[in-house]
């Protein structure tokens, strides 16, 4: 099948394609893990992104549909170097090839990936129409030109869950805002015993009272912060009645809630490399990311935010905490899949403070 | 700045000789930690017996002893210069030994030594096999069940709990060496006393067998603020079983999925955590499905972590030693990007592999099986954006004639089953040939399983799923994963739609895996010519990517690149003055470390005169191909396509081949070839001309270079036949010196003695031919063999050092130990060598480096051979005499003339020096250890002090040949050498030694006055030699043997010293220097000096 990838600003790239026949549109993104392809194509936060891997060989251990982070693959559209024919793994139930025709997501093979990735890392993130089936380069150019911006997309619209649902426990009851939220989120709060309830993002502060919870999570999620309208306006309203979590979006969100801004990155964070420092004991942890804007760290002052992490390699702002409430939050993915779980012990700082008495009304005060 | 003010000095132990097990990497890893520490300020005090090294280079550390890496040796060097602390994980298991030797001694806490980075703690609980299996449980990981046992009875006793097939696994001891796979019960025992031998504790892991199953390595740092990262994975090809340094390894690992890889990611580190490793280590894991077992830790950089910094661009040892010093990763900077810190884990977007190079080519007659313990001597690695594609570049640096297609279909099945060196080819073979399929019935149904699982396009079914059907079953019989064998498979189906069309598109598919324009010309019945000016024109071009430790997501400032093709070349040349130096590829047995030196010196030299500098070379363990070396590293083969497509684009002005040793020489006359072919291009070959090289490489040509300058040779002759060869051989007379022409390190020489020898040799060993004719030289029994090293710029000549052999000619003058100056040499015979030289290196025109190898007879000098090229003993001359020869030779080749650089002549030393070699026989089952015109050593040592004796008890004790000042002497010589060994003998019975030999050797020295026990021979029944050698009753043996028939007479004994680590002496001029050094040892000590102390002498 022929394929091509053409971006806005005139690149066009012919390559092999693969998966479902069609036309994908978004912002072309790179994610540089080695492994995790099965993880990071049903992450809701790549909703409105073709998702391109830098490492070249992708599929050799197939698909085991085992490890989906939401209910199918989000990312619109794929692009790889080379996508394997014959996996071999255990629990591989087929090829990424067979796995995207069934989602209905084209993919492209065979091109040079590098290539892009500079480009990207050069010009920032530059929208992108992939076609397979065809090899019409002007017509993959001229969509990718007339897409909208990400900024201009409701995506968590089209990744929340679209009622509230509960997953029972017998620890602490965790309202967790569904911005897109990866399935590891709410398995590791499981694994600690929470009590889950995951509400759509439009939910009210109201209805989220009536859950009466513990404490706040706002998840993960696609697209520009100030898109989440609601879940910033809920943050503002029950930021000092409970303790509130955020993860990636959802930090982002928290922030805006408190008054700080966000800007979008030149190209983002997409791997399971990227070094976090707790500036507060020194240490180092390998964390996996997805995310293009980040939180302003010059926005912060007088918003009683704290900057607890910064990211190792550019200094950007990877985690805050409230100087009297108990607000938590970062930037990263705990959670991990794909990627390192050498931060999932944040879960627990998590609980913890669910757990200090009197957490739910006072805070730290 | 270290962490701890106090931190002034630190002594630095090296890794001595390259041998099987141990080969260059640790030359990377140490000269990368010198520097590192003398970057933060630290002075560094640097140990190592092996002259060939970069970190011996007296502007590396700041005071450098090229001494015996032992105890007492160490501890007197502390003594005089009285460090803060010492650095354990940075020069290999020999380092790490070395340490906790010095801490169980108490020197360290007698000169107050603080062990800086991994605690002494970590090392044991990670090398005591027993320790190290009770800390993996504490931490709720797990090993295979285990015993370490210290005798051979509680190994028999662990048999009866754990079972056949069992692993075996000394303590602290490198490269697997002396372990190995039990599947018997006499197995077991004999593997179990050999590992017990060979353990500094006398310990053994006797380990539950997970044989099969697949192996990945995690390399992981941590700092003293528990910051972790893991550097890479690595996928071991080759299954549990073989050694991970025996086997092919591919990073990053391609078969796990996030969540396998993630969990023993993290398994790794909770591992360097509970250890409390300050720096790096490399932890193994057997895996098969969801289970997995952690096999092993080893605290300090190997030649793993070598492969992991070459593979990611991500410099372990430069960090690790910062680590040491007390900075934390945070505070490092990445210096592949300059602006992130170092804490961070590299990411790729490529696919690297490592292959092994093994020496069964040299060693005929020892068992090849691959298994637990290593038999490689070195390896090659290749980068490239598809598996095939790296596959492809790392076969074709490894330098060998390729294999395909000799064995027969019934033998296929065993070979499969079976690893050895050949194994890729074989299952090459059997995908492309398919084989006999005696287990049809049993691997038919888990074929069909496993395919029925894969998603096949409906046209290719049939022919698919028949395929599919070969590869299981060839995974099954070699516990190779099924995605590996598709990928050869993949080659093997380009090559037949090569076969059936050739097109512009399959001839860029083919290159995208990696095919060379040679293979694709074979394949398509075209030349070699053709097929590159046909891609060219087809705009099919290699690209240039950069190793940048971060898959392009940062701008990253270093020069490493690799070959693939792709559309965008990263390579962006300079217009600057450039050079491309050709390296040396994998270590092998006479091509060793000794020529990385030499490029990476001949590099610093024209780096100094402001020509970009640029190096390609494919061994990942060299300095050589550290990317701070050179102004460009380019990692791949040296084929004579891949050096051409560098000069095509970076069109240096002129390319070197004559640092690189044999292998890049024999690319001079290709290179200048292809260079005139392509008009388009104008680089030059730089320094002594092709034709020169011609010349001196020809024997026939060298022979009449020789008779014109009336200089004499031995006698000789070339043949086309066995019938020639009789004839010349006739004319000679016996014994001759047989050999193929164009050799490398003495490939397939040999000394006949008589005609029924000489057929055999022509008719099977060299497969004579017109193509391929035999060189028969006289050989001059008795004689003295010289080595010179010297510099021409075509006008004058600047001889280095004329080296004199301890053994007499007819030894390969790379096993031979050598001693400057010459010791029994006279004047007269000086002045000729030196004439010599002159003569034949302007006759040649030699614009560099030019070493020669001559001999002395009577007072008569004969000229073997002239190599215009770096030569092994280079470095070793370099280091001796204090003059940088190589940086000379690189200046000359660039124009520069001796004169103007202000060479005239060598300064006589004050001091000896004496090189040894070190020879791998304890490492090949089987080999027999003996010496002849083949070589066999895998690398040397240099002993200094002040006078011969002195200096050459100090070679031999760096050479791992501990001579003995107590115990007993066995002594079995020939008939020739009996009148010798009379005055030997002597020697060491004053030195209050104890003698015993054979019958008919203790009779003729009994005498001669001498006093000497009778002991039978194997044959002769018991109480025997062997059974006094296992005992630990004999500390030296003497055994000469020239003929055939002694040959085989000797083997059980010489194979029983080195299988029970006692040195032993073969020829009579070593005995005689052994009873000198001995007496000598007992009457003084030994001169504890630097290498600067030294040089300053000669200023």
């Amino acid at each position: 099948m022929k394929a091509v990838l053409g971006l806005e600003d005139g690149t066009v790239v012919k390559g092999k394609g693969f998966g479902a026949e069609g036309i994908a549109q978004g912002e072309l993104v790179f994610a540089t893990p080695f492994t995790g392809y099965e993880e990071a194509l049903t992450d809701p936060s790549y909703k409105g992104q073709i998702l391109m891997f830098t490492y070249p060989l992708i599929g050799n251990y197939g698909v085991s549909y085992e490890n989906f982070q939401s209910d199918g693959i989000k990312a619109n559209g794929f692009v790889v170097r080379e996508v394997c024919d014959h996996p071999s793994h255990h629990k591989s139930k087929g090829t990424v090839h067979s796995f995207l025709k069934g989602e209905g997501i084209p993919g492209i093979s065979g091109i040079d990936t590098r290539m892009l990735t500079i480009l990207t890392r050069n010009k920032g993130t530059l929208r992108a129409t992939l076609i397979a089936g065809d090899d019409d380069g002007e017509e993959a150019v001229r969509l990718a030109r007339e897409q909208p911006t990400i900024s201009e997309l409701d995506l968590i619209g089209e990744v929340t869950s679209a009622k509230p649902y509960k997953i029972g426990g017998t620890g602490k009851r965790f309202v967790v805002m569904d911005l897109g939220v990866k399935q590891n989120i709410l398995s590791c709060l499981s694994e600690r015993n929470i009590d889950i309830v995951v509400v759509p993002a439009d939910t009210s502060s109201r209805q989220i009272r009536e859950y009466e919870p513990d404490a706040l999570l706002l998840s993960n999620g696609p697209g520009d912060p100030l898109q989440a309208k609601n879940a910033i306006s809920v943050v503002r309203e029950l930021a000092d009645e409970m303790p509130v979590f955020g993860i990636c979006l959802g930090h982002q969100v928290i922030a805006l809630a408190l008054g700080a801004r966000t800007y979008k990155l030149k190209f983002g964070h997409r791997g399971a490399n990227q070094p976090v420092k707790d500036l507060r004991t020194g240490i180092v942890h390998i964390t996996s990311q997805n995310h293009g804007f980040a939180v302003d760290p010059d926005s912060l002052s007088g918003t009683g935010l704290h900057i607890t992490h910064i990211n190792a390699n550019d200094g950007t702002v990877e985690g805050f905490k409230h100087e009297s409430l108990p607000i938590l939050s970062v930037q990263y993915h705990p959670e991990a899949s794909p990627g390192p779980r050498d931060a999932e012990f944040l879960f627990d700082t998590f609980v913890k403070a669910a757990e200090v008495p009197n957490a739910k009304t006072s805070g730290y005060r | 700045m270290p962490k701890h003010p106090d931190i002034d000095k630190v002594i630095l132990i090296g890794s001595g000789p390259i041998q099987i097990g141990q080969a260059a990497e640790f030359d990377f890893s140490g000269t990368q930690a010198c520097k590192s520490l003398r970057e933060e300020g630290v002075s560094v005090v640097l140990v190592n017996s092996n002259p060939a090294t970069i970190m011996t280079d007296p502007d590396v550390a700041d005071i450098t002893y090229i001494e015996p890496i032992r105890s007492d040796i160490i501890a007197d060097i502390i003594a005089k210069e009285k460090p803060y602390g010492i650095v354990a994980g940075l020069g290999g298991q020999t380092g790490l030994n070395i340490t906790t030797e010095l801490a169980e001694k108490g020197i360290l806490d007698k000169y107050d030594i603080q062990v800086l980075g991994t605690p002494l703690e970590a090392i044991y609980n990670a090398e005591d096999r027993g320790l190290f299996k009770q800390m993996i449980e504490q931490i709720g990981e797990k090993a295979p069940r285990s015993e370490a046992v210290s005798s051979i009875k509680d190994a028999m006793k662990v048999m009866k709990e754990l079972h056949l097939p069992l692993i075996i696994r000394p303590a602290y001891t490198l490269g697997g060496f002396g372990g190995g796979i039990a599947r018997t019960k006499s197995e077991l025992k004999s593997i179990v006393e050999r590992g017990l031998n060979r353990s500094r504790i006398h310990q053994v892991l006797v380990e539950e067998s997970v044989l099969g199953w697949k192996e990945f390595e995690y390399e992981v740092m941590r700092d003293a603020n528990d910051t972790c990262i893991t550097i890479c994975n690595m996928e071991n090809i080759d299954p549990m079983g073989i050694h991970t340094g025996e086997s092919i390894v591919v990073t990053p690992a391609q078969t796990l999925s996030d969540t396998d890889h993630q969990t023993l990611r993290s398994a790794a580190i909770k591992i360097i955590r509970a250890l409390g490793i300050e720096g790096g280590c490399n932890i193994q894991f057997a895996v098969r499905d969801e289970e997995y077992y952690v096999i092993e830790v080893n605290p300090r950089v190997s030649r793993s972590s070598a492969l992991a910094s070459k593979a990611t661009g991500y410099p372990i040892a430069r960090v690790a030693a910062k680590i040491a010093i007390g900075l934390t990763l945070d505070e490092i900077p990445n210096g592949v990007t300059k602006e992130t810190p170092a804490s961070f884990e590299p990411t790729v977007d490529y696919t690297v592999l490592k292959i092994p190079r093994w020496p069964f080519d040299k060693f005929t007659t020892a068992d090849k099986t691959l298994t637990t313990a290593m038999k490689s001597t070195g390896e090659v690695m290749a980068i490239g954006r598809t598996l095939e594609e790296s596959i492809h570049k790392a076969v074709r640096s490894l330098d060998i004639q390729m294999r395909f297609g000799e064995w027969r279909g019934d033998e296929i099945e065993e070979l499969l089953r079976t690893p050895t060196d050949e194994r890729l080819f074989i299952i090459y073979h059997a995908l492309r040939h398919g084989f006999n399929m005696s287990q049809f019935e049993e691997l038919g149904d888990v074929a069909v399983q496993r395919t029925a699982r894969v998603v096949i396009p409906t046209e290719f079914q049939q022919l698919q799923s028949l395929r599919d059907f070969n590869s299981e079953k060839i995974a099954k019989l070699t516990s190779i994963d099924p995605f590996f064998i598709r990928k050869i498979q993949n080659i093997i189906d380009m090559e037949e739609r090569l076969r059936k069309r050739m097109s512009v598109d399959n001839l860029r598919m083919a290159k995208r895996m990696g095919f060379t324009d040679e293979r694709i010309a074979e394949l398509t019945g075209r030349r070699r010519e053709d097929i590159n000016d046909l891609r060219r024109k087809s705009g099919i071009k290699h690209t240039y990517k950069m190793v940048d430790t971060c898959a392009a997501e940062f701008e990253a400032k270093t020069p490493y690149y690799y070959s693939t093709y792709e559309t965008q070349c990263e390579a962006n040349p300079s217009d600057r003055r450039k050079v491309l130096i050709l390296g040396a590829g994998p270590i092998r047995i006479g091509q060793g470390i000794e020529f990385d030196y030499c490029t990476v010196h001949a590099v610093l030299a024209l780096r100094e005169e402001g020509i970009e500098t640029h190096i390609i070379n494919n061994n990942p363990e060299t300095v050589s191909t550290d990317y701070d070396v050179s102004d460009k590293l380019f990692f791949e083969p040296l084929t004579l396509e891949d050096v051409m497509n560098v000069i095509e684009t970076e069109r240096p002005y002129g390319v070197a081949v004559q640092f690189g040793g044999q292998a890049s020489v024999n690319l001079a006359i290709p290179l200048e070839k292809e260079l005139k072919r392509r008009s388009d291009l104008d680089t030059v070959i730089l320094g002594t001309s092709p034709e020169s090289i011609n010349i001196a490489e020809d024997r026939y040509l060298f022979s009449n270079l020789l008779r014109k300058l009336n200089i004499p040779q031995p006698d000789n002759g070339s043949a086309n036949s066995v019938e020639e060869a009789k004839e010349v051989a006739k004319r000679i007379g016996y014994p001759i010196l047989v050999r193929p022409s164009y050799v490398l390190g003495g490939r397939a020489m040999e000394i006949v003695y008589d005609e029924t020898d000489l057929e055999r040799y022509v008719r099977e060993a060299v497969k004579v031919s017109h193509e391929h004719p035999v060189l028969i030289d006289s050989f001059l029994q008795g004689a003295t063999e010289i080595d010179v090293d010297a510099v021409s710029d075509g006008e004058n000549v600047l001889i280095g050092a004329i080296m004199e052999h301890i053994e007499e000619a007819g030894i390969h003058s790379g096993d031979s130990a050598c001693v400057i100056p010459p010791q029994s040499l006279d004047d007269d015979v000086l002045q000729t060598v030196r004439d010599y030289t002159k003569q034949i290196a302007l006759a040649l025109q030699v614009k560099g480096l030019i070493n020669l190898q001559m001999a002395a007879k009577d007072g008569r000098v004969y000229v073997f051979e002239a190599n215009p090229r770096s030569s092994r003993t280079v470095p070793y001359v370099c280091k001796t005499v204090g003059i940088p020869l190589v940086k000379i030779a690189a200046k000359v080749m660039i124009g520069h003339s001796l004169e103007k650089l202000g060479y005239a002549e060598v300064k006589d030393i004050p001091y000896v020096s004496v090189k040894e070699v070190v020879l791998p026989f304890d490492k090949l089952p089987g080999a027999d250890p003996i010496l002849g015109p083949e070589m066999r050593s895998t690398g040397e040592v240099m002993g200094i002090d002040r006078d011969f004796a002195r200096t050459f008890f100090k070679a031999e004790l760096s050479a791992g040949n501990a001579l003995p000042t107590e115990g007993t002497v066995f002594i079995s010589v020939q008939d020739d050498d009996k009148p010798a060994m009379v005055s030997i003998t002597k020697k060491m019975q004053d030195a209050g030694l104890k003698l015993i030999g054979t019958a008919g050797t203790a009779r003729y020295l009994k005498e001669h006055g001498i006093q000497i026990d009778v002991i039978k021979k194997i044959h002769e029944g018991s109480p025997n030699i062997i059974g006094r050698m296992r005992r630990k009753e004999v500390h030296l043996v003497i055994n000469t043997a020239t003929s055939k028939l002694s040959l085989k007479d000797g083997y059980d004994m010489r194979r029983a010293a080195v299988d029970f680590n006692i040195p032993y002496i073969t020829t009579i001029q070593a005995a005689k220097a052994a009873a000198d050094a001995i007496d000598m040892a007992k009457k003084g000590k030994m001169t504890i000096n630097s290498i600067q102390d030294y040089q300053r002498e000669l200023l």
